[in-house]
C-alpha cells in the first residue's frame, strides 16, 4: 500500500514536470499554430544557465531567475528572428525550421559547456527524505518539485481566467482573425506568449537539473512526452494540459512499476520482466490511441 | 618526384612498396566524437595521439599519419568512413570505435577487406566468439569483462540477493548476463528500463520495497548519472550498496555526479594509480599534455598505439601484413595494466580490479582496492576457432 502511495507521488511529480513543459507548447500551438519541436531546447537551457548560475554563486536562489530569465530571453529572441516569419507557411515548414532550431541549440551548449555534463547539487534543506508517512520516506526536493507545480498551475489558471492579458490570449487561441482585428498588437502577445512558454519549460529544466544529467540533448526526451500531453488535452487547452500531464505521467509511472508485478503472476519471470519493460514504454501511446479514438480532439480541446 | 610516386601509387601495385616507403604509415581512426558521447571519442583520440607525440610523429620508429573521423555513433556513418579509409586513403590499420552497434556494423567487413582493425574499445562478444578474425584485435577488454569481475566481487562480499538493472536493449542484457555469469547468490529483480529513460523514481521505490542486499546497474552515459544522483536523494545509498562496471564512473562523469558517488565500487581493467612505470609516465604525460586526469578510454587509446608501435617497430612498416600481424600478436609492449597478452580470439588476458569512487583535491577520481582477476580470460575464448 506503501508503495503504491509513492508510486501515485512519483507519477504526479512527473505529470508535473510534463505539464510545466507542456502548458507552454500547447499556448503555442493553439495561439500561432506553430508546431515548435524546439521546446525541449528552452528546457535545457534552463538546466544549463542554472546549472552554470548554481556552480558560480552557490544559491539556487539565484540560479531560478537566471534560468527563467534566460529561457524567456531565448525564446523571445527565436520568436521574432525565425518563428515569426513561419506563421503562413505549411506545418512541414515549421518542423524542418524548428527542428534545425534543436541541432543549433543542442551544438551551441556543446561549444559554450563543452561535452561534459554538468553537475548540479540539490540545495541544502531539500537534500534529504522525509518520512511522509510511517515506513515511507520520500525526497524533499521532489515534493517540493510538486509544490512549485501546483502553484505555477494555480497562478496560470489566474493569469488566463481573471486578467485582460490572459482573456486576449484566449481570444487569441478560439479566434486569432478576430481579435488582431479588434486592434490588439498580435505581434507583442505572440513574442510574449511564446517567451511565457519558454519561460515555463526553463523552469521545469532547471528543477530538472538536480535531479538529472544536465548535458546537450536532454530536452528531447522530455519533447516526445510533452507531444503527448498535449494531443492527449486538446491542443491549445491548458485545463488539457494539466489533464493529460496527470494522465501520463501516472500512466507512465505506475506502468512502470506495476506492470512487471502484475504480469509475473500470469508469465514465468524473465518473460514477464521483458514483456513488462515493453508494454511499460508502449503503454502512454496506447493511452493516447484510446483517447483519440474516444475523443478525437483531445480531452478538452480549445477550439470547440 | 613526390608527387608522381604518390600518383603512380594509385595505377600500379607492383609500386606499392615504393608508395609505402615514402609515405607515412596511415591509420584509421573511426570514432565518436560529436553527439553528448563525444567525450568518449575524445579521450581514445588524445590517448592515441599522446603516444605519437611522444615519438614526434613516429610509432616504433616508423613515421605514422592519423586520420580521424567522426561516426556521430551511428552505424552506417561508421561504414562510409570506413570504405573511404579503405578505398581512397588505402588504410590498413584502423582502430577507434566507441559503440559495439557501429562495431558490428563495420569491423566484419573492413577484416574480410585485409585490414588489421585494433578496437580501443567496443568488444562486443560475436567478435570475440565465433566470428572472430586473424585480422580483428580487441585492445580493451571484452565487454562483459567489466560485469564478471563485480559478479565476483559481489559475491566475495557475501551479498546474498542483487537487484538488477540495465537498458532494455541487446548490450544491455549482455552486461547483465556478464554480472550473474559470476554472481551466485539470488537475483532479487531484474529490471530493463527504457533507453535513454531519465527519471527512475518509480524504479528506485520499488528497488527499494524489494530490499535486496546490493545493486548492480548498467546504465551508460547520462542514465548513469541519473539513476545515480536519484539514487542517492532516494537515501539508498546509506543502505543498500550499488556496484557496476566502471563505465559510468570515469573521471569525466563523476564530474556530473558529484558526492552522490563516493563510495561506489565498480570494475575496471584500469585506473590511474596503477602502480607500474609505463601507467605512472603515461598519466603524468597525458596530465601535461591535456590538464586532466585520463578515464579508462584515454588509456585503451594510448595501449593501442603502443602495440601498434610495438609492431611497426618490428616490421618497419604495413608492406607485409602477416609480419604486422604477427608482431601485434606477440603484444611486446609495456601496457600501462601491467600484464597484457593476447588469448586465442586475440581479446585480451588481463588482471581486472575493484576500485572506489574517492574525492581527492582535484575532483572526484576512483581508488583501486581490490585485484579480484588474474590473467582473466573471456567467457567467449572458447567459441573462436583460431
Amino acid at each position: 500500500m506503501l508503495l503504491v502511495i509513492e508510486q501515485l507521488l512519483n507519477g504526479l511529480q512527473l505529470g508535473i514536470t510534463l505539464f510545466l513543459m507542456s502548458a507552454g507548447l500547447t499556448l503555442v500551438f493553439g495561439i500561432m499554430q506553430v508546431i515548435n519541436l524546439a521546446h525541449g531546447s528552452f528546457y535545457m537551457i534552463g538546466a544549463y544557465v542554472g546549472a552554470t548560475v548554481a556552480a558560480k554563486t552557490g544559491s539556487f536562489l539565484l540560479a531560478i531567475p537566471a534560468a527563467l530569465g534566460a529561457a524567456a530571453l531565448v525564446g523571445a529572441v527565436v520568436e521574432i528572428v525565425i518563428l515569426r516569419h513561419l506563421y503562413k507557411r505549411e506545418h512541414l515548414d515549421q518542423v524542418l525550421a524548428t527542428f534545425g532550431l534543436i541541432m543549433f541549440f543542442n551544438e551551441l551548449t556543446l561549444m559554450i559547456w563543452g561535452r561534459q555534463p554538468l553537475f548540479m547539487d540539490v540545495p541544502g534543506p531539500l537534500a534529504q527524505s522525509i518520512e511522509i508517512l510511517p515506513g515511507l520516506p520520500y525526497p524533499v526536493y521532489r515534493l517540493a518539485v510538486i509544490g512549485v507545480g501546483l502553484f505555477v498551475a494555480l497562478a496560470l489558471w489566474l493569469l488566463f481566467a481573471k486578467t485582460r492579458a490572459g482573456m486576449k490570449i484566449r481570444a487569441g487561441a478560439s479566434n486569432r482573425d478576430m481579435i488582431g482585428a479588434l486592434g490588439v498588437n498580435i505581434n507583442l502577445l505572440y513574442t510574449l506568449v511564446f517567451s511565457l512558454g519558454a519561460l515555463l519549460a526553463g523552469l521545469a529544466g532547471v528543477m530538472a537539473g538536480p535531479v538529472l544529467a544536465v548535458q546537450s540533448g536532454m530536452g528531447e526526451s522530455i519533447l516526445i512526452l510533452t507531444f503527448v500531453v498535449i494531443v492527449i488535452g486538446g491542443i491549445g487547452s491548458i485545463r488539457g494540459a494539466v489533464a493529460g500531464a496527470l494522465l501520463v505521467g501516472l500512466v507512465d509511472t505506475l506502468g512502470r512499476a506495476f506492470l512487471p508485478v502484475l504480469l509475473r503472476l500470469v508469465l514465468e519471470s524473465s518473460a514477464a520482466d521483458s514483456l513488462a519493460a515493453s508494454l511499460a514504454s508502449m503503454a502512454i501511446y496506447i493511452l493516447m490511441a484510446a483517447i483519440l479514438v474516444w475523443k478525437p480532439r483531445g480531452l478538452f480541446p480549445a477550439h470547440a | 618526384m613526390k608527387k608522381l610516386a604518390m600518383g603512380l601509387c594509385g595505377v600500379g601495385i607492383m609500386l606499392s612498396t615504393l608508395c609505402s616507403a615514402a609515405e607515412p604509415v596511415k591509420i584509421g581512426m573511426i570514432t565518436t566524437l560529436s553527439t553528448k558521447a563525444g567525450y568518449l571519442g575524445e579521450e581514445i583520440r588524445d590517448g592515441f595521439k599522446l603516444a605519437i607525440d611522444q615519438e614526434a610523429g613516429k610509432l616504433g620508429g616508423v613515421p605514422v599519419e592519423l586520420l580521424v573521423e567522426d561516426d556521430g555513433a551511428k552505424p552506417e556513418k561508421g561504414k562510409q568512413i570506413a570504405e573511404r579509409f579503405i578505398k581512397k586513403d588505402n588504410i590498413k590499420i584502423m582502430t577507434g570505435i566507441v559503440f559495439s552497434n557501429v562495431a558490428m556494423a563495420v569491423v566484419p567487413k573492413v577484416v574480410q577487406d585485409d585490414v588489421l582493425y585494433l578496437s580501443a574499445n567496443a568488444a562486443p562478444s560475436k567478435l570475440a566468439g565465433d566470428g572472430c578474425n586473424a585480422n580483428y584485435f580487441s585492445v580493451s577488454y571484452q565487454n562483459d569483462s567489466l560485469d564478471e569481475v563485480v559478479g565476483q566481487y559481489v559475491t566475495e562480499a557475501g551479498h546474498k540477493s542483487v537487484y538488477l538493472i540495465a537498458p532494455n536493449y541487446p548490450a544491455g542484457k549482455d552486461h547483465l548476463a556478464g554480472f550473474k555469469r559470476y554472481y551466485k547468490g539470488t537475483i532479487a529483480g531484474e529490471v530493463y528500463t527504457k533507453l535513454d529513460q531519465s527519471d527512475y523514481a518509480a524504479e528506485l521505490a520499488a528497488l527499494r520495497a524489494a530490499a535486496p542486499e546490493a545493486v548492480f546497474f548498467f546504465l551508460p552515459g547520462g542514465m548513469g548519472i541519473n539513476f545515480v544522483k536519484q539514487y542517492a536523494q532516494a537515501g539508498l545509498n546509506q543502505t543498500i550498496p550499488i556496484y557496476g562496471p566502471a563505465f559510468s564512473f570515469d573521471e569525466r562523469l563523476l564530474g556530473a555526479v558529484g558526492a552522490a558517488a563516493l563510495g561506489v565500487k565498480n570494475g575496471s581493467q584500469w585506473t590511474h594509480d596503477l602502480d607500474n612505470p609505463a601507467n605512472q609516465q603515461f598519466v603524468a604525460a597525458y596530465k601535461k599534455a591535456y590538464g586532466r586526469t585520463p578515464t579508462l578510454y584515454a588509456s585503451q587509446g594510448y595501449d593501442t598505439a603502443r602495440l601498434i608501435a610495438s609492431a611497426l617497430k618490428a616490421t618497419g612498416g604495413t608492406d607485409d601484413l602477416a609480419a604486422v600481424r604477427a608482431a601485434l600478436k606477440k603484444a611486446d609492449f609495456a601496457s600501462v595494466r601491467g600484464n597484457f597478452s593476447f588469448g586465442n580470439n586475440q581479446h585480451p588476458v588481463q588482471d581486472i580490479y575493484i576500485r572506489e569512487v574517492i574525492q581527492t583535491a582535484d575532483g572526484f577520481t576512483n581508488k583501486t582496492i581490490k585485484k579480484v582477476f588474474t590473467n582473466h580470460v573471456d567467457a567467449y575464448a572458447q567459441d573462436c576457432k583460431m
